[in-house]
């Protein structure tokens, strides 16, 4: 068993209010994802749920009992830190046994428990390095050997991976789903990567300002995002937001054009609303009945693609197009839009528009 | 070892290494030699009234009062250090109680201000507490004046109580004047130290306290023993309390005692040199031990991470 239920969690330093009602139910055996810009409360979050952390108001229950002023020893977690914490004077042998020791296991134990865990995450042959001794990667991975030499009810990781070069975030993110997929246990993963949020995650909660934006699978939080801000946050490159607003069965855009109105939309005429446009559901390449004029404005080559930036009005969309496209700057096209793929946000107030159904 | 307490964060490589000092001009010959004799002038200045000290507490008296006075072609002698330990009259001297009195009273107080001054810096620099920072400033701030302008309602104070006279009335007074000090200086060596050691031993399993002595404590023991040796100095050398608020040879402490020699008819002036010498050299030594660490603890903040 291995459920986490954060309640109401508000907590405030001094003025900024860093927790705002967070509410999260991490079921049992998730690979939950906590995603957020810095700044947006994720690691306070996890910090409360560990215990490190005293709120201001809310409750956090561990299998269904209330752990909220439980000390962190009590609550049966582990934790994974961004800077690792490997304790300076201990070898990686002693870091990993620390959690047993703490616990008073038999020396016969921890050594069989550190020699398993050891040999899953390839670190047999620095066991008796200090942390000083260790690359970057090599502390990762004692840092996360610390953490799995236990069976706790859920494992937190705050941004483990951010300090690793990209090549080893990326062996690492397969790594982790992997580990995850062994143990069967629950994780709670915070990170500000929405790369790693949906490539690894059965769930991603999106936080901002310390308020919870939406909470879905990587699925749902990519293809229906709960507002506009979701929608900027996830996805890269970002998306496209026009101003326009519906009228009749078509949307007039604030820069002139005009576009089918789409079917799933209930957005009554006249309300300033959003048009949000994915890269991929863009095309310079295609011709179709729903297209925006534009002016090429620069290209982006990905090496995989290109993205095309296109002027359209004042507003810039990010077009997805074949590697080998090419143009000169200030020329004329046209972008077709997959009017079935798009979102339709309330200007004012950011909120989706789509209907949930679609 | 260096003071790096933050060994396993992973950060920008340490940068502590000085850049090699710059020379101006060609002339790195000519510019050593000019150093060279600065640094010899200012060494005899600063260093030939202690030369002084140690050759007036080897001669003998008619010596000392030699005119023009004698600086190699004198009489050695160690009676005066003899004097300092032994009383005239056979017995212990006077001044050796007070070099045990001092021993008693620096030490003790060193030794509260270190036990009351590590949890209360160690509590200031983890814990969100109510207008922290006033009061740190307001434990700083009995620092802020000279001993001597409180020494007079001290005494009124140890008169009322009656720790006038008492070994315990130094000790106290000098804990409560080292407190403040061994608060904000291990609160800087604290604050060096990641907090994260203790959140991570704390989900380990250990409590608080356990995470703050298993994995905190003992990187801390540099600057523990720097500011400690600050604090023994401080109550070592403590000269007007000591001679407020003491009076009898049983209590008095070292420096009031050698100053006690001065004065009267004649002066013994090789028993008040070798006496100075005597009184001077545990601070040599201690500060000698904890050498590197002074440095470090002097110039912490210096050195980023």
């Amino acid at each position: 068993m291995g459920t986490v239920t954060a309640q109401g969690l508000s907590k405030s330093f001094g003025k900024v209010q860093a927790l705002d009602g967070v509410t999260l139910d991490v079921p049992d055996g998730a690979f939950f994802v906590v995603l957020g810009p810095s700044g947006a409360g994720k690691t306070t979050t996890l910090r409360a749920i560990a215990g490190l952390t005293k709120l201001d108001a809310g409750s956090v229950h561990l299998d269904g009992r209330d752990a909220t002023g439980d000390a962190p020893a009590d609550r049966d977690l582990a934790m994974v830190f961004q800077n690792y914490a490997l304790y300076p004077r201990h070898t990686a042998y002693e870091n990993i046994a620390s959690p047993l020791r703490a616990r008073g296991r038999p020396a016969s134990e921890i050594a069989a428990a550190v020699d398993r865990i050891s040999g899953l995450l390839h670190i047999e042959r620095l066991l008796q390095r200090r942390p000083a001794q260790l690359s970057g990667g090599e502390m990762q991975r004692v840092a996360l050997a610390r953490a799995l030499v236990r069976s706790p009810r859920a494992f937190l990781m705050d941004e483990p991976l951010t300090n690793l070069d990209l090549k080893l975030r990326v062996e690492m993110r397969t790594e982790l789903t992997r580990i995850h997929r062994s143990l069967g246990a629950t994780f709670v993963y915070v990170t500000n990567d929405q790369v790693e949020a949906l490539s690894m995650a059965d769930q991603i909660a999106v936080l901002k300002a310390g308020r919870v934006q939406q909470v879905g699978t990587p699925a749902e939080v990519y293809e229906r995002p709960a507002n506009q801000w979701v929608a900027g946050f996830v996805g890269s490159p970002p998306i496209s937001l026009l101003a326009c607003r519906a009228e009749g069965d078509r949307l007039i855009g604030a820069a002139g054009w005009s576009l089918p109105r789409p079917g799933w939309t209930t957005a009554e005429d006249g309300r300033p609303l959003l048009l949000g446009l994915r890269s991929e559901d863009l095309s310079v390449e295609q011709r179709g009945d729903a297209a925006l004029p534009g002016e090429l404005y620069g290209l982006e080559p990905l090496g995989d693609r290109t993205v095309v930036d296109v002027r359209v009005g004042t507003d810039l969309l990010k077009v997805k197009a074949r590697p080998t496209i090419s143009g000169t700057p200030g020329e004329r096209l046209l972008v077709t839009v997959d009017l079935d793929r798009a979102h339709l946000f309330d200007a004012s107030t950011g909120q989706s528009l789509s209907a949930a159904t679609r | 070892m260096a003071v790096s307490v933050n060994e396993a964060v992973p950060a920008s490589p340490v940068r502590d290494r000085t850049p090699p000092a710059r020379r101006i001009g060609g002339g790195g010959r000519g510019r050593s030699v000019l150093e060279i004799a600065l640094l010899t002038v200012l060494a005899v200045v600063m260093l030939f009234p202690v030369l002084w000290m140690i050759e007036t507490s080897i001669k003998e008296n008619r010596d000392v009062y030699a005119v023009p006075a004698k600086f190699v072609d004198f009489q050695v002698t160690l009676a005066h250090y003899r004097d300092v330990f032994v009383d005239p009259g056979g017995g212990r001297s006077a001044l050796s109680v007070a070099f045990l009195n001092s021993v008693l009273v620096a030490g003790v107080s060193t030794v509260l201000a270190t036990l009351l001054g590590v949890p209360a810096a160690w509590a200031y620099s983890r814990f969100a507490l109510k207008a922290k920072k006033d009061q740190l400033f307001f434990i700083l701030s009995t620092r802020f004046m000279p001993p001597v302008v409180v020494v007079i309602p001290i005494f009124l104070m140890y008169r009322q109580v009656g720790l006038i006279d008492t070994p315990l009335g130094l000790i106290l007074i000098y804990t409560a004047f080292n407190l403040p000090f061994t608060i904000w200086m291990i609160k800087g060596f604290v604050d060096e130290v990641p907090a994260e050691y203790e959140d991570a031993a704390m989900l380990d399993g250990y409590t608080r306290l356990q995470a703050f002595r298993k994995f905190t404590l003992p990187l801390l023991v540099p600057g523990i023993a720097a500011t400690a040796v600050f604090a023994l100095i401080f109550s070592w050398n403590e000269f007007v309390f000591a001679i407020f608020l003491t009076s009898s040879d049983d209590v008095r402490t070292a420096p009031p005692a050698i100053a006690g020699l001065i004065g009267g008819t004649t002066v013994d002036w090789g028993l008040v040199a070798a006496s100075s010498v005597v009184f001077a050299l545990p601070v040599l030594v201690f500060a000698y031990l904890v050498r590197r660490h002074l440095v470090a603890g002097v110039t912490l903040g210096a050195v980023r991470r």
